[in-house]
């Protein structure tokens, strides 16, 4: 197909079935937390704003996480339909990681997902409460674990190579190895500020519209808050991230800085902007603040790191490609940070809720957090090529023996089916975001309860969307 | 860490993940025949209740499918390579299918009356989808897959074959029957009735089917022949169709006299024994006919470190699952929507 051999179409298959796929668990994990933190607000202040909020957001939820389930099945598969030579040869390691996040997260979510959507007059308020915070753990326990695979393939230690097939020899190695606490804690605020940004939009949105309402006021009150302390964080924890890359995968680091080979005993300048050739192994057009490059890489002034010439040409990851993802990526983290300080700025001045141009670059960086994870990811991903497991199995030798034929079909699939379901996925999403917060009828909702009939379909429909209630009143 | 002890963790990983998938096949079973029965039901309302009365727990019930897979994919590496890459085009099919359906949980409610015929259609075209190919994976799997060393040898079109796209009618049979017992029990009234009308056809063919598997299989493969018709194991294994024909007679009679749990039950004993005698058909094969469990088993570290913590959560899964069910039990009815 197109000239592309089987293994370019599966690599394809992963890479778009993979961004995906992120984009729903990024604004999951964010959101589960967020309504957990927002119900017991309620339940603590008793305030209307709260639980108007809570059942906003988790009509919102209850979309992404559905998109987030269906999706995530085909990863599961995956592995095995487009990538069985990486299974049949890590499988005894990444198996049980895999494994032991389906029995402690998966089922956590899956199972009290259903109490969290449609319990609220079946269950008491702390039994609710409850089910809300162990599907945000379940969330964050499946991020852990899949981190912790995906962190051991990057950094793999804890094996033996036995019969050509890697056997665990020390699961805390394994799972505690060097890459992980880093990625973890990196993605699981990247989650939070996606989430953020997220809910900061849609606030801004509304504000705009002249919709000023204490549920709106408070939508963009506590995303701002969240955006002000988390983004100056992630910067720091992206640092050590790096610091750490650059210990264990130093091409990769040399990719994404675009940096070919030291002159001397020069120090290294930052590039901000340029054209690494791959060809000419060299990066063109080149822009760059002397000096900086070296300070962030290795906190001294004047150190060095190694070239992309090092390493031999078989071992080279796309400088072109992480050099411009790893920029959009901090790039939108400072841009992140600004946000915060301008809210915090307005809001010391009272004015958090009417400055329009602040308004405006709320609501234009709403998928910024979405964006900066897709552009973090390509930048681990694409960077630690060619190797699948870093150092041990070739991403070529770990695809399947299928025909570009089988490979290319199901990529068409997929890409169809995806932007079909998705794209109106997505689409539902921006929709109820525009209803905005409704008043939630807490009398309404007493009536309710177990052994009872329930209450109609008002706690989780669209009112005007869901033709359902109006058809009930008949 | 955990050494073997002796103990045999290549079985008792067998047996959890027979487990898994018959967890999997009985759960998403009925919600994925309520999919396939919304062709018979045209009513908004009541496709609203019959999607209401799964709509809290279809995402754990897809859960144990996900199980299934990552416990082939740790306990038997080997075997997960080979079948999931040998049933290549009709996973996907079936993972595609998958999606569409799932979607349509959501969408379906928060469509407009233009937009919601589009995921009625999702609803009902991924569950039989996903049924069909669920059905010619297993029908592929059960004939046969041909490897060579540590990977599969077969052509992608394997699965193009009589055998295996029976099979692929075969579960929609028996999902079909799964949804309509399901919606026995979980609904009242005129659509009850309907469901009631419906369930003894789709006995009646799941009986054929499970039928036609029994003589089909012994007569085409050897090994299962011997299986099932050696001395003494016939003695041993002659209560399985024994059982199956007091199912179906139980489901057929429970259905005349106002039912409500019954029929569910005895179809749930039907799967399972239809299920339990593929698996007495194939053990102690992962990849039939040639590769053994042990043949494919994962080192003893792999095994035993998974087995602890498996045995150990497995319990608790159980229990808040139970729970789940029993804070969405009894009817649904037309007020009920949760959406």
């Amino acid at each position: 197909m197109f000239g592309l051999a089987a293994l370019d179409l599966a690599r394809i298959q992963f890479a778009f079935t993979m961004s995906f796929h992120i984009l729903f668990p990024a604004i999951t994990i964010g959101l589960a937390s967020y309504l957990a933190v927002l119900e017991i607000c309620w339940l603590k202040t008793k305030r209307q704003v709260f639980v108007d909020l809570y059942h906003f957001w988790l009509r919102i939820f209850a979309v992404n996480f559905g998109m987030g389930v269906v999706s995530g099945i085909v990863m599961a598969y995956q592995f095995g339909t487009n990538w069985s030579q990486f299974s049949e040869f890590a499988g005894n390691i990444t198996g049980p990681l895999l494994a032991y996040e389906v029995l402690t997260a998966f089922f956590l979510e899956a199972g009290f997902l259903g109490v969290m959507l449609f319990g609220w007059t079946k269950v008491g308020p702390g039994l609710h409460l409850f089910a809300t915070c162990m599907v945000a753990l379940g969330t964050l326990i499946s991020a852990t674990w899949i981190l912790g695979s995906n962190s051991w393939m990057q950094t793999p230690q804890g094996y033996e190579i036995i019969n050509g097939r890697m056997v665990p020899a020390d699961w805390f190695k394994i799972i505690f190895n060097p890459s992980f606490p880093y990625r973890l804690v990196h993605m699981s605020i990247a989650a939070f500020l996606s989430t953020a940004l997220f809910v900061g939009a849609s606030a801004a949105w509304h504000l705009l519209r002249g919709r000023d309402t204490p549920q709106v006021r408070t939508m963009l009150s506590m995303a701002m808050w969240m955006l002000l302390v988390v983004a100056p964080i992630q910067a720091l924890v992206g640092d050590m991230h790096g610091i750490n890359t650059l210990k264990h995968q130093p091409a990769k680091i040399a990719a994404l800085e675009g940096h070919w080979q030291n002159e001397g005993d020069d120090p290294l300048p930052l590039l901000l902007v340029g054209f690494p050739s791959m060809k000419d192994e060299e990066t063109k057009f080149a822009v760059g603040i002397p000096r900086v490059g070296s300070w962030i890489l290795t906190h001294t002034w004047g150190g060095q790191i190694k070239g992309l010439k090092e390493f031999p040409k078989g071992d080279r990851p796309n400088s072109l490609i992480v050099f411009w993802s790893f920029r959009v990526m901090v790039g939108l983290g400072l841009l992140m940070i600004a946000l915060g300080l301008w809210s915090a700025w307005l809001r010391w001045k009272g004015r958090l809720y009417v400055a329009r141009p602040f308004l405006r670059l709320a609501m234009c960086m709403g998928p910024a957090g979405l964006v900066a994870v897709l552009a973090g990811w390509i930048t681990t991903e694409v960077g630690r090529q060619p190797w699948v497991v870093y150092g041990v199995l070739r991403t070529a030798d770990a695809v399947s023996p299928h025909g570009a034929g089988s490979v290319g079909l199901t990529l068409a699939l997929f890409v169809v089916a995806y932007l079909f379901v998705f794209g109106v996925g997505i689409a539902y999403v921006l929709r109820l975001v525009r209803k905005g917060p409704q008043a939630f009828d807490l009398t309404r909702a007493a009536q309710g309860g177990p052994g009872q009939g329930r209450t109609p379909a008002r706690p989780l429909s669209v009112p005007e969307a869901d033709a359902s209630v109006t058809e009930d009143k008949q | 860490m955990i050494e073997n002890m002796g103990i045999d963790t290549a079985s008792i990983w067998a047996v959890i993940i027979f487990f898994a998938v018959f967890m999997y096949v009985v759960l998403d079973g009925f919600d994925l025949g309520i999919g396939m029965l919304y062709p018979f039901v045209k009513g908004r309302r009541e496709r609203d209740i019959m999607m209401n009365t799964v709509a809290p727990v279809w995402d754990g019930n897809e859960t144990w499918l996900v199980l299934g897979g990552e416990g082939l994919l740790l306990a038997f590496p080997t075997a997960y390579s080979i079948i999931l890459s040998g049933l290549y085009l009709p996973l996907i099919f079936m993972l595609i299918g998958l999606i569409f359906r799932g979607v349509a949980f959501e969408f379906r409610f928060k469509a407009n009356d233009r937009e919601r015929p589009i995921w009625d259609l999702a609803f009902i075209g991924g569950s039989v989808t996903a049924a069909f190919f669920q059905g010619v994976c297993l029908g592929t799997y059960l004939s046969g897959i041909q490897v060579s060393g540590r990977s599969y040898a077969g052509g992608p079109l394997d699965w193009l074959a009589p055998f295996p796209l029976a099979a692929g009618v075969g579960v929609m049979i028996a999902y079909a029957l799964l949804g309509t017992t399901w919606l026995v029990m979980k609904t009242e009234g005129d659509l009850q009735q309907r469901m009631i009308k419906l369930a003894k056809p789709f006995a009646w063919l799941l009986l054929a089917a499970i039928a036609a598997v029994s003589i089909w299989t012994p007569l085409s493969q050897h090994q299962v022949a011997e299986r099932w018709f050696s001395f003494p194991n016939l003695l041993f294994l002659a209560p399985v169709p024994l059982l199956v024909a007091g199912a179906v007679v139980l489901l057929l009679w429970s259905l005349k006299r106002d039912p409500f749990r019954l029929p569910f039950i005895a179809a749930l004993a039907l799967v399972l024994l239809g299920f339990t005698g593929m698996a007495i058909s194939i053990w102690p094969h992962i990849v039939p006919p040639a590769i053994t469990i042990w043949e494919a088993a994962s080192p003893p570290a792999t095994q035993g470190f998974a087995l602890v913590g498996t045995l150990f959560v497995l319990p608790f899964i159980l229990m808040y699952t139970v729970w789940s069910y029993y804070v969405f039990r009894g009817k649904i009815t037309s007020e009920a929507g949760y959406h």
